[in-house]
């Protein structure tokens, strides 16, 4: 027998229950959010996915890693045996980028080369950062006198132009690739601790800042789970452009001699090495370092600018 | 006002002071003594140098006689160039690199800034992603590869320009263009930002209720503020400009102050490096320490006796 069609004649004791059927299995299910939360992360990486720019300096960044570290492996030739009855052949199926004034396979020589660059500019980066976020860190979180010291001494810093510090280190300590890496770092820190404290010394006031305080959480804890991990949109940011100018410092110092010394592939010294060379026409010698340096240098540009947009979360659509 | 001057002037004697001390420091803990390389076997030639030079005297009296000597501008003789003293050498390097400096900064900071501008009014234009693709290689492509490829092609395929030394104006066309493209570049990207910030704000919209000619808008009131953050990075620019031209010396073979600290640092030439490298900074902290002031000046919202690191 069928129940009452007429709904005003409903009455909750006679409604049956096969009238009622969950939508989901169980009430755990049900309040599960449809679309997954997009954290902060995951939002910046939707945008950054939509600039064809900045992803496509990204992907050409992938490839230099891979080719940096297999390239080398790949080739039949040694970066740095001479093969002097093989001089400036230029770029064929046996040697892809050509061959240099010694004879030597400059694909070889450009990966390593690659190696060396990416090197010296991710270490100096994260040396940079590292410094960076503990001097900014302290002084924005604990201001007034501490920070009026620490500020004052990154002022100094400033004011030393870096090249001068770098050749005298290079001088005293004799090039190499740590040395070089000491010498930018040395006053590099203080673009990033700066960043790093304007950041924490305007988040440091937000509630949720004060809510940890009063559960007494301790400062070291505050600053590592509560501060930092706000503060890192912008020091990405800063080491997209931290590690092309250090990849760029290198190749200058090995191109005017300072730097690595030949017969070590670094694209500053390929470049140096070829300076006399496309005078003669032997144009790929230069050709495959310089665009190695200027797309490398473009690409960390390119994403840097893209992750700048992508991170704010100001600019959101 | 003075008080903010005075403070930037205690810095700024601050910073010579430490770069003199470690310039010094690095100094006499280089290894080897700029006569070992000529081959002075003889003992007593070495220690009557070494007397002539006061490297034989204990090293608080050495720094305090460098000390002396930096604060009466006098840098003492070369020791790999007899009869030059590290002046002569300053006086003749450092017009001509103050030259190249000075004509690079006119070109970069002119050409930036017009760039700039056009990319902002013809904002995502055909112009505006011209100008910026121009602004994105000149950042990428370093600056000596740049000079290499210019003589490569300006100057020995189609031989417009000469190719090195120092001369005549027409010397001066391709170092100042390596030079001035990086920069250029990054004055065009700044001052389109700031323009078109500067564009949408409602004074622009007033001035052009009141029927004011575009151009009279940019010129008057819409450039004025866009170029104060070109006035802040202007140190900056000038330490890049600076140390650019170190290699751009080389490469052109123009006879700057670039060309005698490469080659002193090369011949362990202590009194010259010590010399180049602290008239280099010294030149460098005042420069810094006028575009601060300047900053305080000009822009009248600064408040410039605030609350130090805002």
């Amino acid at each position: 027998m069928k129940p009452n069609q007429n709904p005003q004649n409903y009455n909750r004791n006679n409604v049956p229950d096969e009238w009622f059927t969950w939508r989901k299995k169980n009430i755990k299910e049900q309040e599960l959010v449809a679309r997954p939360s997009l954290s902060y992360w995951k939002d910046a990486w939707r945008r950054l996915r939509k600039n064809f720019l900045a992803m496509s300096g990204l992907v050409f960044l992938i490839l230099l890693v891979l080719m940096a570290i297999f390239g080398p492996i790949l080739s039949p030739y040694d970066a740095n045996t001479q093969v002097l009855s093989k001089q400036y052949q230029p770029p064929s199926a046996e040697h892809w980028f050509g061959t240099d004034n010694a004879g030597r396979d400059v694909f070889t020589r450009t990966w390593y080369g690659a190696r060396i660059s990416l090197f010296v500019g991710f270490m100096a980066a994260l040396i940079d950062v590292t410094i960076g976020i503990i001097w900014g860190g302290i002084s924005g979180y604990k201001g007034g006198r501490t920070d009026n010291v620490m500020m004052r001494i990154i002022e100094i810093l400033y004011g030393i132009p870096y090249l001068l510090v770098v050749i005298l280190l290079l001088v005293v300590l004799g090039p190499s690739l740590s040395t070089i890496i000491i010498a930018l770092t040395v006053t590099g820190w203080v673009g990033m601790a700066r960043i790093v404290r304007g950041q924490v010394m305007q988040i440091k006031n937000y509630e949720y800042v004060l809510a940890s305080k009063s559960f007494g959480t301790k400062t070291p804890r505050i600053i590592r789970r509560g501060l930092l991990p706000n503060t890192m949109g912008p020091i990405i940011v800063q080491m997209t452009l931290t590690v092309p100018s250090a990849i760029f410092a290198e190749a200058f110092l090995s191109f005017i001699g300072l730097g690595i010394s030949s017969p070590n592939a670094s694209w500053g010294v390929m470049a140096n090495d070829s300076l006399g060379a496309i005078l003669s026409g032997n144009w790929w010698t230069l050709f495959f370092p310089a665009f190695f340096i200027s797309f490398t240098m473009f690409a960390f540009n390119v994403l840097g600018d893209g992750l700048q947009d992508a991170l704010d979360p100001k600019l959101r659509k | 006002m003075l008080k903010y001057i005075l403070k930037k002037l205690l810095i700024m004697v601050l910073t010579l002071w430490i770069i003199i001390t470690l310039t010094f420091v690095l100094m006499v803990s280089v290894p080897g003594s700029p006569f070992n390389s000529e081959g002075n076997s003889n003992e007593i030639v070495q220690q009557n140098l070494e007397k002539h030079y006061n490297l034989d005297k204990p090293l608080h009296v050495q720094y305090f006689l460098y000390l002396k000597s930096v604060a009466t501008l006098d840098f003492g003789p070369s020791i790999k160039q007899p009869n030059q003293t590290v002046n002569d050498l300053l006086g003749r390097g450092f017009p001509i690199s103050a030259e190249l400096g000075l004509v690079t900064i006119i070109v970069a900071v002119l050409s930036g800034i017009i760039l700039g501008i056009l990319a902002a009014l013809r904002h995502n234009g055909v112009i505006d992603y011209l100008a910026m693709g121009i602004a994105v290689l000149g950042i990428s492509i370093p600056n000596f590869i740049l000079a290499t490829l210019l003589i490569q092609k300006l100057a020995v395929d189609w031989e417009f320009f000469p190719v090195a030394t120092w001369k005549s104006p027409m010397h001066m066309v391709l170092p100042v263009l390596a030079l001035a493209t990086g920069p250029m570049a990054i004055i065009a990207r700044l001052t389109r930002s700031t323009m078109l910030e500067v564009l949408t704000q409602d004074y622009i919209k007033m001035a052009r209720a009141k029927g004011l000619t575009p151009w009279k808008i940019i010129v008057k009131h819409a450039l004025r503020n866009a170029l104060m953050p070109v006035i802040t990075i202007m140190g900056t620019l000038l330490a890049g400009i600076m140390t650019g031209s170190f290699v751009i010396e080389q490469i052109f073979a123009i006879p700057g102050m670039g060309k005698y600290f490469v080659e002193s640092i090369n011949h362990r030439d202590f009194p010259v490096i010590m010399g180049t490298t602290v008239f280099y900074s010294a030149f460098l902290i005042v420069m810094l320490f006028l575009v601060d002031i300047a900053y305080g000046i000009l822009d009248p919202r600064i408040k410039v006796t605030k609350k130090e690191g805002e």
